[in-house]
């Protein structure tokens, strides 16, 4: 491989990666902060998960658990970095469709394309 | 409550590591912690294990793809492969009787887990080693690589057999979207054993594209209610700690000590699937 290849693929590793860490330290962050906050407005609480009882919708939908995080409800804002992490690795397909059509790299874009049609589809349809 | 929540935190933190050191992700362990471990619902727990398993796969690709290790172009045109087959395995969950899939899969991985013990000390042989010759598919598809095996020591690979193991991906898609689980250890047999990937390499690409196939689905779980903020909460952070240890000590470590960890692994892997075909079949 000639060296500015080596450069360029270096970069594109460099962008891959902080995407990710910037993906999951975002939702470590809030997973910890939502759980102190969770300790403290629910100081005695019991776990039972031994029946599943369905999360209650306020945990379920995307724009409330968005509102509640905003007012600093500990479950919303822990439900809110699972998000997060969710959309980690959507952002990486995203994002590595950027690399490759900088890289002008036709091929790849088409492939990563499909994968980002399929993910899609399968999230929404 | 202290222990429970240190329990989930430590099983959790064994996961990440596992998970990252072999590439099959965590939810091997994470599902067995919560039902059997700590009586959790096993819908519970598949939501959580979905979470652990994209916690497991980011966190380790943070270092995998800054060091080199990862192949984000085999791993992305492998997703094409494994996506559609994941759609088409929720497609032919009505029509297929799941046990003759686990049994057949179960078999695979025990046949799988015996190879790999067998071949554990075969040294990985560079393409100038091999002797290979151009292949032009992979060139095309700029499949072959390089990877470090010791800092400022890269060593170059080929794709072989590009086609079986494309297939093999398809097979782990369905699988994965048939029963939910051990997509990761065929994508490990589909790079190492079909395509004749380093080890270390498969790992890390398998680890990197399992993220993606578990996201896809864990969407869905948490609109019908399967993910638990607080069940979660513990298992990703300890997950997290766990696959970012295990990335460090890959890197360093001796591949013949990974690939007797992944074939007990894929052993046990491959016993719990046969048992669970088996327990369809008399139920």
């Amino acid at each position: 491989m000639k060296t500015d290849e080596m450069k360029k693929d270096e970069r594109f590793r460099m962008m891959i990666s902080n995407v990710l860490r910037l993906g999951v330290s975002l939702s470590a962050i809030l997973i910890v902060i939502g759980g102190v906050l969770f300790f403290i407005q629910n100081p005695n609480s019991v776990f039972d998960y031994s029946t599943f009882k369905s999360e209650p919708s306020k945990l379920k939908d995307f724009v409330i658990i968005v509102r509640n995080a905003f007012s600093f409800r500990g479950r919303a804002v822990i439900q809110l970095g699972i998000l997060i992490l969710i959309a980690t690795p959507f952002l990486r397909v995203l994002f590595s469709l950027i690399g490759f059509a900088i890289e002008k790299d036709r091929i790849y874009v088409f492939i990563t394309g499909i994968v980002l049609v399929i993910l899609s589809f399968s999230l929404f349809g | 409550m202290e222990l429970y929540l240190v329990i989930l935190f430590v099983g959790a933190l064994l996961a990440g590591l596992l998970g990252s050191l072999t590439g099959l992700g965590g939810g091997i362990i994470i599902v067995p912690l919560l039902t059997i471990g700590l009586g959790v619902d096993i819908k519970y727990a598949v939501g959580t294990s979905l979470v652990a398993v994209i916690a497991t796969s980011s966190g380790a690709a943070v270092s995998y793809v800054k060091e080199g290790l990862t192949n984000f172009r085999i791993g992305m045109f492998l997703e094409t492969a494994t996506t559609v087959g994941a759609i088409c395995g929720a497609a032919l969950a009505a029509v297929i009787s799941s046990w003759s899939l686990m049994i057949v899969f179960g078999v695979l991985l025990l046949y799988s887990s015996f190879n790999s013990f067998k071949n554990r000390k075969q040294e990985f042989l560079s393409v100038k080693e091999q002797g290979i010759k151009e292949d032009s598919f992979a060139e095309k598809l700029k499949l072959d690589g390089t990877y470090p095996v010791s800092p400022g020591n890269n060593i170059s690979y080929h794709a072989s057999h590009i086609g079986g193991g494309y297939l093999m991906m398809i097979l782990a898609g369905i699988l994965s979207g048939l029963l939910g689980i051990g997509s990761g250890a065929f994508k490990v047999i589909a790079m190492d054993t079909i395509m004749k990937l380093p080890f270390k390499v498969s790992s890390a690409t398998s680890n990197f594209m399992i993220g993606v196939t578990a996201a896809a689905s864990a969407g869905v779980y948490l609109s019908r209610g399967y993910i638990d903020p607080v069940l979660s909460m513990m298992v990703v952070l300890g997950v997290l700690l766990g696959s970012m240890t295990g990335a460090r000590v890959l890197m360093r470590s001796n591949t013949k000590i990974l690939k007797v960890v992944f074939s007990i692994v894929i052993l046990l892997l491959g016993i719990e699937m046969i048992r669970n075909g088996i327990l369809d079949i008399i139920r």
